[in-house]
């Protein structure tokens, strides 16, 4: 029964603000109050980046994700191939093989036809490198100061081999926790460029499709890959508060075994901004049982998008629904969710 | 990665560790001055590595957190006039004012925007001629001079529509009301050492002096912390009370010299109201009659602005540290980084915002 009452209290938040965008935990509460109570229905509840439906025993991975960034073009990358990079991850992180894309634009009048072109292409290649068709599609023009040069949403559907069980829920204590390389790269290279912020070196995003990792990873470790989740808004540190909430489990984190590269942490420290908080475009955690840790650990290591993959810690059955780090120096600190984007500090 | 590795080794911070453990024979009260220095003890989880008897409050230097009340209603205000836009670093925008923050104006159609410099303000102001541009100076002595630097471009650049909203604060002032308050627990400090870096240590000698209380100006990493609180805790148990410098990388007895001229030149020290604290006299600085063009209070009519703080926040204990924040009845259920009903809740420099995110909860 849907109460006619909007769920997200007036007094609090009367409009929208960006924070309810940002991936934390403004985000998690217009999600969980507003659409997953007025939707609600199974496939939806279990929070996946994907939904996933059965159909004549085959199990189909069904997403969507819309791309809002500025600026359009960004060291590593563009708003088209994140657009089909994306989905691609999305169905990935359900264990799933892409099938089909669908693309949907939505065009500021007098964006350059040109920059569209660019967009396009990029698209095609990313597609074309992952093997995925774009089957389906629609356009549509607002004016000029409605939109931000454009709007890209796209969806998949992706096919789960038979035996792969991805879920947040089957994260277990003991389980190890790994990921494919250093984070907070596209965060910070799309921030530094959006922001007109120089630094020494070239920040590039880390954009890149998954769905070839993880089929290596699943091929090598099957059902003893549990979670697998893609740390895009909000990071690395708010998908394991997701993850940990979701399984009930604590997580315990190593601060030293996770890699970032010296001139994101420059930045990052410059900025007063949390590395772990950063948005990643092309890193995949997987939570994986530890016997078969070492094996999927060498795959991904194997794959020319895995690397710099490393173990960053492991879930424990303390502190359910909490993770804790343990810092360079040793101390213990709670990682918690933020409650919207992070905002550089003033000194 | 240089500058940074260095400073959170382990085996460092250990062996500091250690050597506080061996010190230390009585129960001491450290107050670290700088919300920067609260937000890395508790970040690398530095106050469980030391001894219980050592306790850390946490002090009142978080600008975000001791900008008035009244202060921040005004910036809305200014932030919702037609033609203006309103430029802020970016960790004052969610601060509650009254009934508002400066994102909610944003997300009304106010045209509010972060920035990482009052240069970026100016640029804004250039770039804008037909608009009124305003920048939101808050900060200790630490930001003053790039704000003191952007007025006195704008007057050289002949700018006549870019002002500063003055909410500058000043750490002695704060550091002798908590000392001659009544219930002052802080036997030491740790000075901040980036608003050391632009004064000196020269006006905390008479500070020390007066209340027999140790200073050490000190930095932000975990080993410049480790051995400031060493330093600090070495002076208190030989009963000296001298001002020492562990952040000698950047602060000297002298200071900035120029970037003080400078702010001389553009500010003059004006009483100043602290958010849950109250009045300080002379705690603050203002624009000098001669740069009054440059300043938003006297380029808009703020007579309606009033201003009324929540009434269960304990924020001014906190920033007193006469109470950590898990002390707050509000903390972590009326009071959440989502619903801040006081500033120390917003920043991350702030204590509760702090306590709320690295440490446990709930």
């Amino acid at each position: 029964m849907i109460s006619l009452q909007c769920p997200i209290p007036i007094s609090e938040y009367p409009v929208v603000t960006l924070a309810h965008g940002g991936g934390g935990r403004l985000s998690q509460m217009l999600i969980e109050r507003m659409f997953v109570a007025a939707f609600a229905n199974p496939a939806l509840a279990t929070l996946h980046d994907g939904a996933i439906l059965e159909l004549n025993g085959a199990r189909l991975a069904f997403s969507t994700d819309s791309f809002t960034v500025s600026p359009l073009f960004f060291p590593g990358g563009d708003i088209g191939s994140l657009a089909v990079h994306g989905t691609v991850n999305d169905l990935a992180m359900c264990g799933a093989r892409p099938l089909a894309l669908s693309a949907g634009f939505i065009l500021e009048e007098g964006l350059p036809m040109e920059d569209l072109w660019r967009i396009v292409l990029s698209m095609q290649r990313a597609a074309a490198e992952v093997g995925v068709p774009i089957v389906t599609g629609d356009t549509k023009v607002v004016e000029r100061g409605k939109g931000d040069g454009l709007f890209i949403n796209t969806s998949g559907l992706g096919i789960i081999p038979p035996g792969v069980h991805i879920a947040p829920q089957r994260a277990t204590p003991g389980d190890v926790i790994l990921i494919n390389g250093a984070i907070a790269e596209h965060g910070i290279a799309v921030m530094s460029r959006r922001e007109g912020l120089a630094f020494e070196t070239e920040l590039v995003s880390d954009s890149a499709p998954l769905a070839g990792l993880v089929a290596r990873l699943l091929e090598v470790g099957g059902d003893h890959v549990h979670v697998l989740r893609d740390p895009t808004r909000g990071g690395v540190a708010s998908v394991l508060n997701e993850i940990a909430a979701q399984a009930h489990v604590g997580m315990h984190l190593d601060e030293e075994r996770i890699p970032v590269a010296d001139a994101v942490r420059g930045a990052c420290e410059i900025l007063g901004l949390d590395p772990l908080y950063v948005a990643n475009e092309g890193k995949c955690i997987a939570i994986v049982a530890p016997e078969a840790a070492d094996h999927v650990l060498e795959a991904m290591r194997a794959h020319p998008q895995g690397a710099q993959a490393t173990r960053i810690g492991e879930v424990v059955g303390e502190h359910p629904g909490k993770v804790f780090m343990r810092s360079r120096i040793g101390g213990i600190c709670v990682v918690d969710m933020l409650s919207g984007e992070q905002l550089p500090r003033i000194c | 990665m240089r500058f940074v590795d260095e400073y959170r080794r382990e085996a460092d911070a250990q062996r500091l560790v250690q050597a506080i453990e061996r010190l230390v024979t009585r129960p001491w009260t450290i107050m670290e001055v700088c919300g920067g220095q609260t937000h890395n003890l508790i970040k690398f989880g530095i106050d469980r590595l030391l001894p219980p008897s050592v306790t850390l409050v946490h002090g009142p230097g978080c600008p975000v957190c001791v900008t008035s009340l009244e202060l921040i209603d005004k910036a809305i205000f200014i932030a919702q006039q037609p033609g203006v836009i309103f430029t802020s670093f970016g960790d004052m925008l969610r601060v509650p004012g009254s009934s508002s923050d400066l994102l909610s104006a944003r997300a009304r159609g106010a045209d509010v925007r972060m920035v990482y410099s009052p240069l970026d303000a100016l640029a804004l102001a250039q770039k804008y001629p037909d608009r009124e541009v305003v920048f939101f100076a808050v900060g200790f002595e630490t930001t003053a001079p790039g704000n003191a630097m952007a007025v006195w471009q704008a007057r050289q650049l002949g700018l006549r529509n870019f002002s500063i909203l003055c909410a500058h604060v000043l750490v002695p002032p704060a550091m002798r009301a908590i000392l001659a308050s009544s219930d002052n627990r802080v036997q030491s400090f740790l000075a901040a050492g980036h608003v050391c870096t632009v004064m000196g240590t020269r006006e905390y000698e008479p500070i020390a002096e007066q209340y027999r209380v140790p200073i050490v100006a000190t930095g932000f990493e975990p080993l410049d912390l480790l051995q400031g609180l060493y330093m600090a805790l070495r002076a208190l148990e030989e009963g000296r009370w001298d001002v020492e410098i562990q952040y000698t990388r950047s602060v000297t007895r002298d200071g900035n010299v120029a970037a003080q001229q400078l702010m001389h030149q553009v500010f003059e020290v004006c009483d100043r109201q602290w958010r849950g604290i109250g009045l300080i006299p002379a705690s603050g600085y203002r624009l000098r009659s001669s740069w009054a063009e440059f300043d938003a209070e006297q380029r808009f009519d703020l007579s309606t602005v009033s201003a009324q703080e929540s009434s269960i926040c304990i924020a001014g204990q906190i920033l007193q540290g006469l109470k950590k924040p898990p002390q707050c009845p509000a903390f972590g259920t009326q009071c959440t980084p989502e619903h801040p009903l006081g500033a120390p809740m917003v920043s991350s420099e702030g204590a509760c915002a702090a306590y709320y995110q690295y440490s446990q909860h709930a």
